[in-house]
């Protein structure tokens, strides 16, 4: 079927243009907009009546004028998926920029994405070892969860992203893992981070790359990662790979958003925002998950960068109602030169329950986890204390836990950027440092676990004397 | 009608779709595009009418065809609702799966109750017998549990003419009323409330097994409640606790735009676990409608909707049910993106002007009744708030407190303390507590407001020496407050902390209740008059039997557990003051 061309718009408006006498036009159908001089842009219909259609261009309007011929495609956007995307970077809308060929598609599916079913879901209960002892010991990743880094700007959060990348595995299993990244609104430095240390660490060969820049088009973000989504859930359930799809940066996405809503003469809701904001997020997020009888899964860990540190900009409230639990990057910690600065008191892995224990990973994680947090939750109380009353009046158990707050975040939380630590080695770990406090303090272990894995019961000296000291 | 009941579509902007030709009447159900996707009337402009789509809308042409029905959003109410999962427009989800596989796609209708399963059908009134809509006219033994009556639908009355038994379909005719063939299932539409004949003051709580709710603000059943609080604070959790554990003989349980993996996790945990009084999988007396948050907008406007006709469906019959909306804050964005698209005037933070009327009308139809049949049934309603920010200021967290009359907030300074469930002791309130408490004197314990005052007096006065202590540190305050706050802080961990996922902590009956936090009180009185007769504060916070009397709520046998504890703290309390002399 040859697509009519039409020469008939009206208005161009930000990133939307206006067409007027045209055949019926599919809500949401593809768009190619011919400029004079033989570009061709796409977009999509947002708006159809039988006077007017709505759409919104991706690549911007810039030299689009009112003689530019806009065809209407008749099918909503899809991406060509096969098995070798694997190792591939595409741009934002899912072109190869890296030199090679064109992929061959053994499939096109549609990018939006149909709802899981919540019947068909599976409830999600394989933890994802990291490597990374703050999250793989407090806050444990589980296979089809969503996940974000609360970061803001000048943190590392690209680091952690990429450690995680490349260190993710699954227990014990020969399963085969895929990483799709998408970038938006990132700057070209920050892309070519990405891309050396995927090419440096050999992690590019399981990975799939989409990148849109900062100076790519805005409205080109809005289907990033949706191709990306895509990509992971054709790898996932059909290639039966578990996926780890890393999104970055979702702030850069909503203003996106934003930017069409306000395009639209939209009523905005919180600081502009649109009010449907809430449910394209969802519409991104709920792509994670796990369904039964599929061997495959997609979890996911969306990066914010959030404006201001403020946790109640609407674009990580939204996403903290959405996802299950965060990861907070800690300027503080940053600035004490601590990396990972992963803070696990605002952090939360809501998942982690059900991936964890014996079984899955270890009797004593429950324990652990408590117990550390517990512990540093004190140790930090006792730090706002003492800058009051001074450490000497301090009591001799709550210096300890003062201790134990400094000790926490020298052993446990930092480690190296290439650093893989074992899970078990996380867990001893998490023991060495308990160790350290007295015993009747541990009021959240129960007896058997205690004499099962404190060092104080093994037969190896306890952790003072293994080298976990107070350093002054 | 018939000339009228087919145009052709106008206009598709996401889910609103202009229609033009028809003339239907406000909130009739529509049919448009070549899919057949199902909508609502929901603004009529001349010869546009206004739909608001329960699918997702793309490729959807001007100029394709449009179906009105004539008839509003119907639910399906009949022997089958229990143990079922359907999505906001109550189609079932299993059923779903099996035609379209794991994804949710586009312009299947189902019927939300199965039309060939036989249920079988013992009459209880006979020929010539009178009856009117609401009346029961026989029985299914829905769950091993719960036993389905069958009821007249409410605009049916006459004379039986005919009454059958034994085993039908919910459409087989099982009697016929003055010349009316009437069936086990009955259609209503769902926004419009059931009629009933009399409401009462709530006045019996619903006891919901989760101490801080029970004792200090307790729902009535047949009250509202809401829980208000942002990300992580546990809302969806104490949502669950309370259909898990609430003493209501049927649940209707709404995720509304919430998580996906949260209804999974209803779905896998509701079946393995057993109601305490019954014995019997909790998934038996329960119907769960499921609208995740990226399922359509519209469908999850209508969800709330279709979850309370089910709820008042099975009040008619005489039952206490518990309606649980999780989160209502997705229905009303639902709403503003809806009105958004109509472009109609906002009112507070983009909220159309008209979301109060509807989270009144909403909440109205809570409420302890007569039925029309003269049994009595009640619904509680229970709404999940998510106030952006945790700022309790907005617009859906202001316009609920202004119906409900329990108020549980949650408090993320708790949350992130794992102080769990993390609700504010201090902001949260129950204006039900004054006229239930008749109710505990006379079934719990005669001392039972009493002790009630004195723990919530406690509490008050931690808060108040808190202030202190930020400043001068606590050793600074003379024992006698320490030890106040030492009792505060028994109250909290021991009493106001409920593990959610402990096999016995988990539910706490209204009896041990009562002796958990009559032994801690009592453990304030008896560390008070040992200080006062001069024993030293730390030994006295260092006994062990405090360390018995806090693990007590996780015994089985909590009674032997908690008279241990005070023989053992008798003990101890006379040492410590003979060393002290």
């Amino acid at each position: 079927m040859m697509a009519k061309e039409y020469r008939t718009i009206t208005d161009i408006v930000g990133p939307l243009v206006f067409v007027e006498k045209t055949e019926p036009v599919g809500y949401g159908e593809l768009v190619n907009i011919a400029l004079p001089d033989g570009t061709v842009k796409r977009g999509q219909v947002l708006d159809s009546s039988k006077d007017m259609v709505v759409v919104q261009v991706f690549e911007g309007t810039a030299s689009i004028d009112r003689s530019s011929g806009v065809t209407f495609l008749g099918e909503t956007i899809k991406l060509p998926v096969s098995k070798e995307m694997l190792g591939r970077i595409f741009d934002g809308s899912g072109t190869p920029i890296d030199g090679g060929p064109q992929v061959i598609p053994e499939k096109r599916l549609d990018i939006t994405g149909a709802a899981i079913n919540p019947w068909a879901r599976e409830n999600p209960s394989e933890p994802i070892i990291t490597g990374i002892s703050s999250i793989d010991g407090l806050l444990t990743l589980v296979k089809g969860q969503k996940l974000p880094l609360f970061s803001g700007s000048g943190l590392p959060h690209n680091e952690i992203a990429l450690q995680i990348a490349r260190q993710a595995k699954v227990i014990g299993k020969g399963d085969e893992f895929a990483v799709v990244f998408a970038a938006m609104g990132i700057t070209n430095e920050e892309a070519q981070y990405f891309i050396r240390d995927f090419e440096r660490t050999g992690a590019l060969k399981r990975a799939v790359v989409f990148l849109n820049l900062a100076d790519d088009p805005a409205v080109e973000r809005l289907i990033t990662p949706r191709l990306a989504l895509t990509a992971a859930e054709y790898l996932a359930y059909e290639q039966e790979m578990q996926v780890l799809v890393i999104l970055t940066d979702m702030t850069n996405y909503a203003e996106s958003l934003r930017e069409v809503g306000a395009a639209r003469e939209e009523v905005p809701g919180r600081r502009g925002y649109p009010g449907y904001t809430y449910t394209d997020l969802a519409s991104i997020y709920e792509r994670a998950g796990k369904i039964k009888g599929k061997k495959g899964s997609i979890t996911q860990i969306p990066i914010l960068s959030i404006p201001g540190d403020d946790w109640t900009h609407p674009v990580a409230d939204l996403t903290g109602y959405i996802t299950e639990g965060q990861i907070a990057v800690s300027r503080e910690l940053h600035r004490k030169g601590i990396y990972p600065p992963i803070n696990p008191l605002p952090s939360l892995s809501r998942l982690m329950r059900l991936g964890i224990g014996a079984g899955m990973t270890r009797d004593d994680h429950r324990s652990v986890e408590q117990g550390l947090y517990a512990a540093y939750a004190e140790g930090r109380d006792l730090r706002g204390l003492v800058a009051i009353v001074g450490k000497d009046a301090l009591s001799e158990r709550d210096r300890k836990f003062l201790d134990f707050a400094d000790i926490f975040e020298d052993k446990f939380i930092r480690q190296g950027k290439d650093e893989d630590r074992s899970f078990e080695s996380t867990l001893e770990l998490g023991w060495d440092l308990l160790a350290y406090l007295p015993e009747a303090a541990l009021t959240r272990i129960d007896r058997a676990t205690l004499e099962k894995y404190h060092p104080a019961y093994r037969n190896k000296p306890n952790g003072a004397e293994r080298g976990i000291k107070k350093q002054s | 009608m018939a000339e009228n009941s087919h145009g052709e579509i106008y206009r598709v902007a996401g889910p609103v779709v202009t229609v033009t030709g028809i003339k239907p009447k406000m909130y009739d159900v529509v049919f448009v595009g070549k899919q057949n996707l199902m909508g609502e009337v929901i603004q009529i402009r001349g010869d546009k009418s206004i739909i608001q789509v329960y699918e997702d809308t793309s490729g959807v042409r001007p100029g394709e065809p449009a179906f009105a029905t004539g008839a509003p959003l119907m639910a399906e109410l009949g022997p089958g609702l229990l143990t079922s999962i359907y999505d906001g427009i109550q189609r079932p989800l299993p059923i779903l799966k099996e035609k379209l596989g794991d994804f949710i796609a586009r312009g299947v209708m189902e019927h939300g109750l199965d039309r060939k399963r036989k249920w079988a059908f013992v009459p209880c009134v006979k020929k010539g017998d009178k009856v009117k809509g609401g009346d029961v006219i026989g029985t299914v033994q829905e769950t091993p549990n719960t036993q389905h009556r069958v009821m007249i639908p409410p605009n049916v009355s006459g004379v039986i003419e005919d009454i059958k038994n034994g085993g039908f379909t919910v459409d087989e005719t099982v009697c016929i009323v003055s010349g009316k063939p009437v069936q086990m299932m009955q259609r209503w539409p769902v926004r419009t409330p059931r009629p009933f004949s009399k409401k009462h003051t709530p006045d019996i709580p619903l006891i919901t097994g989760q101490r801080i709710l029970d004792t200090l603000f307790p729902v009535a059943k047949g009250g509202t409640a809401c829980i208000p609080g942002g990300f992580g604070t546990g809302k969806t959790v104490t949502q669950h606790q309370l259909s898990k554990w609430s003493d209501s003989e049927v649940v209707v349980y709404i995720g509304c735009g919430e998580r996906g993996n949260e209804m999974t996790e209803v779905l896998t945990e509701f079946p393995e676990l057993t109601d305490p009084r019954t014995n019997s999988p909790l998934m038996e007396r329960t119907v769960l409608i499921a609208n995740t948050s990226n399922m359509p907008v519209a469908a999850r406007e209508a969800s709330v909707y279709t979850g309370i006709t089910i709820a008042e469906y099975y009040r008619d019959m005489g039952y206490g049910v518990s309606l649980m909306a999780d989160s209502t804050s997705r229905w009303a964005e639902a709403m503003r993106e809806i009105s958004s698209r109509l472009e109609e005037m906002p009112g507070e933070d983009g909220y159309p002007a008209y979301l109060a009327a509807k989270l009144s009308a909403f909440y109205e139809r809570a409420g302890r009744v007569t039925t029309t049949n003269g049994k009595e049934g009640s619904i509680t309603v229970i709404g999940a708030v998510s106030p952006p920010g945790a700022d309790f200021s907005e617009p859906v967290t202001q316009n609920t407190l202004r119906i409900v009359k329990a108020f549980w907030a949650l408090d993320t300074k708790l949350a992130n303390r794992r102080h769990f469930p993390a609700i504010n002791w201090l902001t949260s309130y129950s204006l039900y507590a004054g006229t239930m408490e008749k109710w505990f004197n006379d079934n719990v314990s005669p001392d039972w407001s009493s002790m009630r005052s004195k723990a919530m007096e406690i509490l008050q006065k931690e808060a108040e020496l808190q202030e202190v202590v930020q400043l001068v540190g606590s050793d600074s305050l003379p024992e006698s407050e320490q030890l106040t706050l030492e009792i505060a802080r028994a109250i909290r961990e021991i009493f106001l902390q409920q593990h959610a996922y402990h096999d016995v902590d988990s539910f706490c009956s209204i009896q041990k209740q009562y002796k958990l936090l009559k032994s801690i009180l009592d453990y304030g009185k008896a560390a008070r008059s040992a200080l006062d007769s001069g024993a030293p504060l730390s030994e006295i916070v260092k006994m062990k039997s405090r360390a018995i009397l806090a693990k007590s709520k996780y015994e089985e046998n909590f009674e032997k557990s908690l008279e241990d504890a005070m023989a053992e703290m008798a003990k101890e309390l006379a040492e410590i003051k003979k060393r002290a002399i």
